[in-house]
């Protein structure tokens, strides 16, 4: 887990009910997917695992969802009528439960979402107390709790690219709390995942884009 | 102020190495962690408060029928009842508790303190409190703060979340919250604050999650107001300076350590206790859709 819990994470989210692991958890996976998707999906297919496999409906996990997908906060009473307003926005989405998945936390989600050509699939553990974890981004780990800055970068496996991103945003005045790096071989595609204290000016996020051996960047600002 | 959460001990210690109040340390923790105000605190528990004390009033006002029929406005009932069996702040306790809860479970507006399924009990408790002692809102702030303290250990020694550490990990940590609360509020010294919390998480070890058809609703709802009620006989205990004997450090590594053996059919799975019983399975197979695919597990090897 990334950065620790606050006061009001403790005292709070202010949320709609029932539950803070089937809803307000729920909300924020999806809020934090759409911001690495860029934007809310035309397309979702959502599997709920474990624990969340057989109570997702009946605690409203579903319609949690789908609001979140739609970017409404936790304490957004229109998360019950949320399939509704899926329907007016051209959100197209379904559920798939599975059962007894013991490599993934007791309230996992997968998300495949697409928007235009764009297609992600976002792995999220809800932690209890509607504290998150993103643990995967297109199979990469990732693990970020959303709750800070949070810097995604798919890189080219160049020697070097995790000291120069860090003094790239040394420069900015922000702490880095977490950065983790994962790739799927060596001279593949590295993916990095940096938690900061404090956002980071677009100007540097332009600068960090136009490099040639970044293939992707994702800057979601703490969302909420 | 890094190990500050990380213990009782350590949060005791700071306190009286730099001789300032448990909720000071809170407020400094907060500061340092999140780069945020002291004012912008006071207004985010302000507001937090003013959300649960809307709970508990509607709760006992407003229709409060689940979708399930399971929860049927038993808060009103309970407030309304002209035979107090204890006394009437007791049953103005318990209903309280009840209400915020019912509005919970009803889709309705509440704060998670620290987990939805645990959202009846601060409320029920801190607005009767005040009630009984004529308490400023700002003292209850101040209570509130330390049962973010408190929930921060817990968070870190053990869980918050049912689905990991059964019910214990939500109404046992919002009940060890509200206890501890109780006796800070009330002048209580960090030892009897600690201690209350201590009792409470020694009554409340072991209490498994099997909600029902898997909703927060039965039994959550009354569990919220037993919880609320040991809050106050661990306060009432531990404000007489009567110790804990296990320290509250080791009582929360307790439950840290049976939440971990305890089996996942009593993990908010909705597959053991209650919700395995004729009646909860009958329950079940009215309010829930059947026809939930469960697909094998695709990491098997």
């Amino acid at each position: 887990m990334g950065t620790k819990s606050g006061i009001f994470d403790m005292i709070g989210p202010v949320m709609i009910g029932p539950s803070s692991s089937h809803t307000a958890g729920v909300v924020r996976i999806a809020r934090a997917a759409i911001r690495v998707l860029g934007g809310v999906p035309d397309t979702a297919i959502i599997t709920f695992y474990n624990s969340f496999a057989r109570t997702y409906e009946g605690h409203g996990s579903d319609k949690a969802i789908i609001g979140g997908l739609l970017d409404f906060k936790t304490d957004d009473a229109n998360i019950k009528v949320s399939f509704d307003l899926a329907k007016e926005k051209g959100l197209l989405f379904n559920f798939k439960s599975i059962g007894n998945a013991s490599v993934y936390h007791p309230n996992t989600i997968k998300l495949n979402l697409t928007k235009g050509d764009r297609k992600v699939e976002v792995i999220g553990e809800s932690l209890g107390g509607g504290v998150i974890n993103i643990a995967e981004i297109d199979g990469f780990n990732a693990n970020f709790s959303a709750q800070s800055h949070t810097l995604i970068i798919k890189a080219e496996d160049v020697s070097g690219a995790i000291a120069f991103i860090s003094s790239v945003i040394a420069q900015e005045k922000t702490n880095i709390a977490t950065m983790s790096v994962s790739r799927k071989g060596k001279n593949d595609i590295a993916c990095h995942v940096i938690e900061m204290d404090s956002g980071i000016r677009p100007t540097t996020i332009a600068y960090l884009n136009s490099l040639t051996w970044i293939k992707e960047l994702i800057y979601i600002p703490d969302i909420d | 102020m890094r190990f500050l959460f990380d213990s009782f001990v350590g949060w005791k210690s700071h306190c009286e190495n730099h001789h300032i109040s448990l909720h000071q340390a809170v407020i400094d923790f907060e500061i340092s962690q999140k780069n945020g105000l002291e004012e912008d605190i006071w207004l985010g528990l302000q507001n937090a408060y003013s959300i649960m004390k809307d709970a508990v009033d509607t709760g006992l006002s407003a229709d409060m029928t689940s979708r399930s029929g399971m929860i049927n406005n038993g808060a009103k009932q309970v407030y309304k009842h002209p035979l107090a069996v204890l006394s009437v702040d007791f049953q103005k306790l318990i209903s309280r508790a009840l209400a915020a809860k019912e509005v919970n479970s009803c889709m309705g507006r509440v704060v998670a303190a620290p987990t939805a399924g645990a959202s009846g009990i601060l409320p029920g408790t801190l607005y009767t409190l005040q009630e009984i002692h004529g308490l400023s809102d700002q003292k209850i702030l101040e209570g509130l703060l330390v049962g973010a303290g408190i929930a921060l250990i817990i968070e870190q020694k053990a869980s918050l979340a049912g689905a990991v550490g059964g019910c214990q990990a939500e109404t046992g940590s919002a009940a060890a919250m509200a206890s501890g609360a109780i006796v800070y509020c009330l002048g209580g010294s960090i030892d009897q604050v600690f201690n209350a919390v201590a009792i409470t998480i020694q009554c409340m070890l072991g209490l498994v999650c099997d909600p029902v058809a898997g909703l927060v609703e039965v039994p959550c709802v009354v569990r919220n107001a037993s919880a609320a009620a040991i809050a106050f006989s661990s306060a009432q205990i531990a404000i007489a300076a009567v110790s804990s004997v296990i320290p509250v450090d080791e009582c929360i590594e307790a439950m840290g350590e049976i939440g971990s053996s305890m089996e996942s059919r009593y993990k908010e799975t909705a597959m053991g206790g209650l919700a395995a019983t004729l009646t909860g399975q009958e329950i079940s197979k009215r309010v829930l859709i059947q026809d939930i695919e469960i697909l094998p597990d695709e990491h098997s090897s």
